[in-house]
């Protein structure tokens, strides 16, 4: 006992609890993301489809099929007893029956088995679709199948990707850029009429251009009629759970697949190219299926835009501070305030955002610029500068401090060396401090970066959508469209994860989605912690 | 030194083909050095930039009205005949003018011009001897007639844009016919009216000669082919009108009707069916007269004004037993004289008043603010009118003819007690904080409160630090003082990737993972708060059992790995034992056990959730800071207290803490900046709903993220769209003070470290 009182008193198991804390930290955070990824990885794999007989509470019988996605036991006291277990199926098949989860009782299923014939379709509507295949039709008529259907209705799928492709390039770049064309000269001869131009020919000259694009624009339709007539020629026809057949035209299909006759190989092949189309993809179903393409393209092309503007700004500051400012009262002002504007709040950066640049600067320059599309507005309202203007203020601070901290690390010998040659301030400057700085703005800027991609508070106010229906990049001038709304992964995953209809079967997306971007920002970080670290290093042996 | 090195150079060189490089060099010297210069500046001109601009946008809202005089000009159509009526339309560019002849005179605003005149129907014999007018917004006014009959019209405006500019045309219509109404059944003068007019429903209160005071309604209805119109007549006598009645009110809703007594009583009557009274109160102190009355916009407030220029809102409270009594809201007293008249405004709960000098006042009843009181010139004014869009006044006396002014008073709604103290609502039982920005309905009276979301952000943060200090500060210790080097090189960076995970990522795994799993683990998320600590102390305990060998082969300062797997199973046997736990103890259910033994309400997402995942956001900087500051006390100071004799822990606590002391406080207030502002996990983890009460298992909205959801939707520059501006600027306030108090702090600790 009194041993004990003397451990106690030696302050030994604070010290152990005050260990505690700091493992409760790594534990908090690879624990989460080691959920993350364990909850968003599964996501692509082609899971096993069960087909069970199930008998509920009334004695009813049915069979269902679809993926056993979870398995819970009640809870209360149901629970403590051990009691009744559910489990949650994924059925698929929204709209045959309205909802595609549901949870059945393990209890009343009698038969539970995982035949190797059963599909899954991918569809571009309504989710999965689960059941054998029954048959494939051409033109309304059941073509008398091969010995191996699957093989059959792949050259179709194949023909109808084909088809598809050339439909969207059609749609999206095609008539998507004469619909830009269109727009462009309808403001054109706005901005006529509004200077003042009396001179019919430049009217006369937009006439015609539009009447060249009307034209272009029936071709591309008639196009468009062909192709999708085409594709719309086979379909296929579904044995859904229960017996009743399903007719799918396969132009709505985008992948059949039979996941309980593939191989390991095989699902890592699936695997792979799901993980790519997720990546690489449009969203679909509300953002709830398909990829995540335009928000990652968004959220990157946001980033950079706000590098370009912070850079320099925060270097600037940076340099200011420590080269040219005679250490005093001042410096220490402005120190205080880089680091109150670091903990500004960054929906209070919002804010500003929407008022001053959005609202205040954006309607100054479509005053200014833009009258033509007035009421319309161009830069007056959110867009993917003003969320790039809006994030560069938000980390300024950050580029400044660690600039700020490199150029301190550079011994004055150099410096004055410099000096010592000839050289003006302003060349020392230029070929010696901000060479050697330069890892530690790097790594400003990788943390700016990595706390940009993760922000999302001050987007919503500022230009960030649910869906964008064109990149802020693309084949119209000017090119770069710096006025167009951005979709962003960190809202998507608030809005997926939370604004969504459907959030179980979004879940495991918003997951997928939310690990790309932890991994995204833990990668920035770890660079810029790397690059610091040898930078230390380096200046620690150029100290002595 | 950089400059005299430069003059040097030049002295040394002399002039030659060489200057002109120098001087080009020089130039770019000094370039560079503006250019510098405005870098650094311009980061300070950011931070002021966004103050300014906040306030800028905010101060609007704290600005008195203005009245701005447009146009004087002598009563349109002459002052022959006695004004009964005035009013204007939605541009306030027309006027109209009754006339007691019966003439309704439209006339031109900025100059006073009649643009038309129309004469009412007005059967030969009678004439007017009360007007009424009814809800503003409706527009419908009656007059009533010397043989107890009146007359129902409403102004009317077309717009048309002839040209592409407007065109108000004006005229009259008659709603229920040109015919009169009879209202009084013996034929006697009315003396005073009351009307209201909405859709197929009109209602008239009026009194008559013989001091009776009767109601009537009509009842429009169309025949099926819409050909013929049927009005359906129904007249009642008001009871107990206790003497001479001075003024009469109808509800828009034609529900209420409220009277003045001569004595200074107010009658509060239900007229659903047939009329009675409801309540009866004293309205005015003793000596005083009730001189003014009129419904504020929406029918459930009355105005009352009296003689000693004391104006009171009342509204009709509904007591437990269901019976209705009419309470005082709140007084104004910014007049001194009599007031004469009281008008609304159209949509919102402002109003004007005129007293017997000849002044106005502007009010706002939610925000009990008095906007303007103009200086009296001494004459009563008989009208006032205010313009629908409550942008302009009109006011009329025979004497000294017609004004027009502009009204600037586009935020009457806020005042700084209606922000952040009680407010009494309308129909509210008691004054209360209230936060409800926007409703669907027209008449809404928006509920602008500050204070449940600055309790949301305060409750948030309070649990937030309760979570995130201990773990943060101990943690913190314990790498700044025992780690291990190489232990300490793997948990720093960790601390800061954990501080840069996006609390977008937060806010969604504390909604959609933690939130659920909380809820059906409640038990064991106590058991593992309980458990862990102790199961730390324990093995930390066990391992001094262990022989030396063990230990020793373990070098010092790794107790933080070893102690990973102890807490990864304290907290999954606590949340094994959680089922068995919850039967045991709550039978079988903690949620309902809380409701039922504590009163204590459980919502999903809740400030239990918020406070560890917001934890989980601010220890990172908290530690950063903190263990910096303990990091870098002077190992002499420690070498000091271990060389006579103190344990480590000794030491720590009273050497290393109590000088890094100050560093772990600015740690403290960076954290506290931290958890006010932060919104995604507030706005994803909690149910928003803007309620006060401390429950750890209730949700609760906070600014951030109330900015957050109504800042989209607002409508710019008006009221509503300033107070989320306010409610930023309070954020960055808040934050401000915070962190410049936290740097302060900072810099003065590394002058003392420097000097230690």
């Amino acid at each position: 006992m009194k041993s004990l009182r003397t451990w106690f008193e030696s302050g030994s198991p604070w010290v152990w609890l005050s260990a505690g804390a700091v493992s409760l930290c790594l534990i908090a955070v690879f624990g989460l993301i080691y959920l993350i990824a364990v909850n968003g990885l599964p996501h692509f794999w082609p899971a096993r489809i069960a087909e069970i007989d199930y008998r509920d509470a009334d004695g009813a019988r049915q069979i269902l099929i679809g993926e056993i996605v979870d398995r819970e036991l009640k809870t209360g006291a149901d629970r403590a007893s051990g009691g009744e277990a559910q489990v949650l199926m994924k059925l698929g098949n929204r709209d045959i029956y309205g909802l595609d989860f549901r949870w059945v009782s393990e209890r009343g299923i009698t038969r539970i088995e995982y035949p190797r014939e059963i599909i899954a379709v991918e569809r571009e509507e309504w989710g999965n679709l689960y059941g054998y295949l029954a048959g494939v039709e051409e033109g309304g008529r059941r073509v008398v199948s091969a010995d191996d259907p699957i093989a059959e209705l792949g050259a179709r799928l194949g023909r109808r990707h084909e088809l598809k492709a050339r439909i969207s390039h059609i749609e999206k770049d095609l008539i998507g850029g004469v619909n830009y064309e269109m727009e462009n000269l309808r403001l054109r001869q706005r901005r006529l009429e509004l200077d003042g131009v009396k001179d019919p020919g430049s009217f006369a000259a937009i006439r015609d251009s539009q009447k060249a694009l009307e034209a272009e624009y029936e071709r591309l339709n008639g196009d468009l009629a062909k192709l999708n007539e085409d594709i719309g020629r086979d379909g296929i026809v579904v044995r859904v759970a229960g017996g009743q057949e399903v007719k799918l035209p396969v132009a709505k299909v985008i992948r059949v697949y039979q996941p309980n006759r593939m191989s390991v190989a095989e699902k890592l092949g699936h695997y792979v190219e799901k993980i790519g189309e997720f990546v690489s993809g449009d969203p679909r179903e509300a953002n709830t299926e398909g990829g995540i393409f335009p928000a990652i393209f968004g959220t990157v092309l946001m980033v950079l835009i706000m590098a370009i503007v912070v850079t320099p700004f925060g270097v600037l500051a940076a340099v200011y501070l420590r080269e040219y400012a005679k250490q005093g009262l001042f410096t220490r002002i402005i120190r205080i305030a880089v680091n109150n504007l670091a903990g500004v709040p960054s929906i209070v950066y919002g804010v500003f955002g929407l008022g001053f640049f959005v609202y205040f600067v954006g309607g100054t320059i479509d005053r200014w610029f833009f009258p033509e599309a007035l009421p319309a507005p161009t830069f007056g309202t959110g867009g993917l500068l003003w969320c790039s203007v809006t994030l560069a203020l938000l980390t300024v601070p950050v580029v400044i401090v660690a600039t700020e901290e490199g150029l301190a690390r550079i011994p004055s010998e150099f410096r004055e060396g410099s000096y010592a040659l000839g050289a003006t301030k302003a060349e020392t400057l230029w070929r010696i401090v901000l060479p050697m700085a330069s890892p530690a703005i790097m790594t400003g800027l990788i943390l700016a970066v990595a706390r940009a991609a993760g922000e999302v508070a001050p987007l919503m106010m500022v230009g960030v959508v649910k869906l964008a229906p064109s990149l802020g990049l693309d084949g119209s001038f000017p090119y770069l469209h710096l006025d167009r709304k951005i979709m962003h992964l960190g809202f998507h995953i608030y809005d997926v994860g939370f604004q969504s209809p459907n959030v179980e079967a979004a879940r495991p997306l918003v997951y997928a989605t939310a690990l790309l971007l932890v991994l995204v920002i833990v990668a920035l970080n770890l660079t810029a912690i790397r690059i610091r670290n040898r930078l230390r290093e380096k200046y620690r042996a150029a100290e002595y | 030194m950089n400059e005299a090195s430069l003059n040097n150079l030049k002295a040394i060189e002399g002039a030659g083909a060489a200057s002109g490089l120098r001087n080009w060099r020089f130039v770019k010297d000094r370039w560079v050095r503006h250019v510098m210069a405005f870098g650094g500046i311009s980061v300070i001109v950011a931070v002021l930039l966004i103050f300014f601009y906040l306030l800028s946008v905010v101060l609007p809202m704290f600005r008195p009205a203005a009245l701005e005089a447009r146009a004087e000009y002598g009563v349109p159509g002459g002052a022959d005949a006695e004004t009964l009526y005035l009013g204007t339309e939605e541009y306030a560019e027309i006027g109209l003018r009754l006339t007691a002849r019966g003439e309704v005179i439209f006339f031109a605003t900025g100059d006073g011009h009649v643009l038309d005149s129309k004469r009412l129907p007005i059967p030969a014999g009678a004439s007017i001897t009360a007007v009424g007018a009814g809800e503003p917004s409706q527009g419908a006014v009656a007059v009533g007639l010397s043989d107890g009959r009146a007359l129902l019209f409403q102004a009317q405006y077309i717009n048309t844009y002839p040209g592409d500019k407007r065109r108000i045309t004006p005229g009259v219509r008659y709603p229920l016919g040109p015919a009169p109404l009879k209202i009084a059944e013996d034929g006697q003068a009315l003396t005073r009216l009351a009307v209201q007019s909405h859709a197929d429903q009109t209602t008239l209160a009026a009194t008559t000669e013989g001091d009776q005071a009767i109601l009537v309604s009509f009842k429009t209805s169309r025949s099926l082919l819409g050909d013929t119109t049927a009005v359906e007549r129904k007249a009642a006598v008001i009871p107990a009108t206790y003497g001479g009645v001075t003024h009469l009110a109808l509800s828009v809703k034609q529900r209420d009707l409220v009277l003045a007594s001569a004595e200074g009583f107010l009658l509060y009557y239900d007229i659903t069916n047939t009329p009675h009274l409801i309540d009866r109160v004293n309205a005015v102190s003793n000596g005083a007269r009730i001189t003014a009355l009129a419904y504020l916009s929406g029918g459930i407030s009355v105005l009352t004004g009296d003689s000693r220029g004391r104006i009171t809102q009342w509204f009709p409270l509904r007591a437990q037993d269901n019976r209705y009594s009419l309470a005082r809201v709140r007084d104004f007293q910014s007049q001194a004289h009599p007031i004469t008249v009281i008008v609304p405004e159209y949509f919102r709960k402002g109003f004007a008043a005129a007293d017997e000098s000849g002044s106005i006042g502007l009010y706002h009843a939610t925000a009990h603010r008095t906007l303007l009181v103009t200086e009296g010139a001494g004459q009563a004014l008989g009208h006032v009118a205010i313009s629908p869009r409550a942008d302009a006044l009109m006011t009329l006396d025979r004497a000294r003819g017609l004004r027009f002014y502009t009204v600037h008073n586009e935020h009457p709604e806020v005042s700084w007690s209606s922000l952040w103290g009680k407010v009494w609502y309308e129909s509210r039982q008691q004054p209360e904080f209230i936060w409800q920005s926007s409703s669907a309905a027209g008449d809404f009276e928006p509920k602008f409160s500050l204070t449940p979301l600055a309790y949301g952000t305060l409750k948030a943060s309070f649990y937030a630090m309760l979570f995130a200090i201990p773990i943060a500060v101990m943690g913190a210790v314990y790498t700044g003082y025992f780690m291990s080097p190489a232990m300490r090189e793997i948990v720093k960076p960790t601390v800061e990737i954990m501080g840069a995970l996006p609390t977008v990522i937060l806010g969604f795994l504390a909604g959609l993972w933690l939130a659920p799993l909380v809820e059906q683990n409640l038990p064991g998320v106590f058991a593992a708060l309980l458990m862990t600590p102790l199961a730390m102390i324990l093995s930390a305990w066990l391992w001094t059992r262990l022989p030396a060998s063990w230990r020793q082969s373990v070098p010092e300062g790794w107790e933080a790995a070893m102690l990973m797997p102890v807490i990864a199973l304290s907290i999954m046997l606590s949340m094994g034992l959680s089922a068995p736990l919850e039967a045991f103890l709550f039978d079988g259910n903690m949620r309902a056990w809380l409701g039922r033994e504590l009163g204590l309400a459980y919502d999903q997402r809740n400030s239990l959730v918020v406070g560890i995942a917001m934890g989980v956001a601010v220890i990172p900087p908290i530690f950063s800071i903190s263990e910096d500051a303990i990091f870098s006390v002077p190992r002499h100071l420690t070498l000091g207290s271990l060389a006579l004799g103190a344990t480590p822990w000794q030491t720590l606590v009273r050497v290393v803490l109590l000088t890094a002391s100050p560093g772990i406080f600015s740690a403290l207030m960076i954290g506290m900046g931290r958890v006010v502002g932060e919104t995604m996990i507030v706005l994803m983890a909690t149910g928003n709903t803007p309620i006060m009460d401390f429950n750890l298992f209730t949700g609760f909205r906070a600014l951030s993220a109330n900015i957050a959801i109504e800042m989209p939707e607002s409508e710019v520059n008006s009221t509503h769209y300033r107070v989320l501006f306010l409610a930023a600027l309070v954020l960055f306030a808040i934050t401000f003070i915070s962190n410049t108090i936290a740097e302060l702090v900072r810099q003065r600790l590394r002058l003392k470290y420097s000097t230690l």
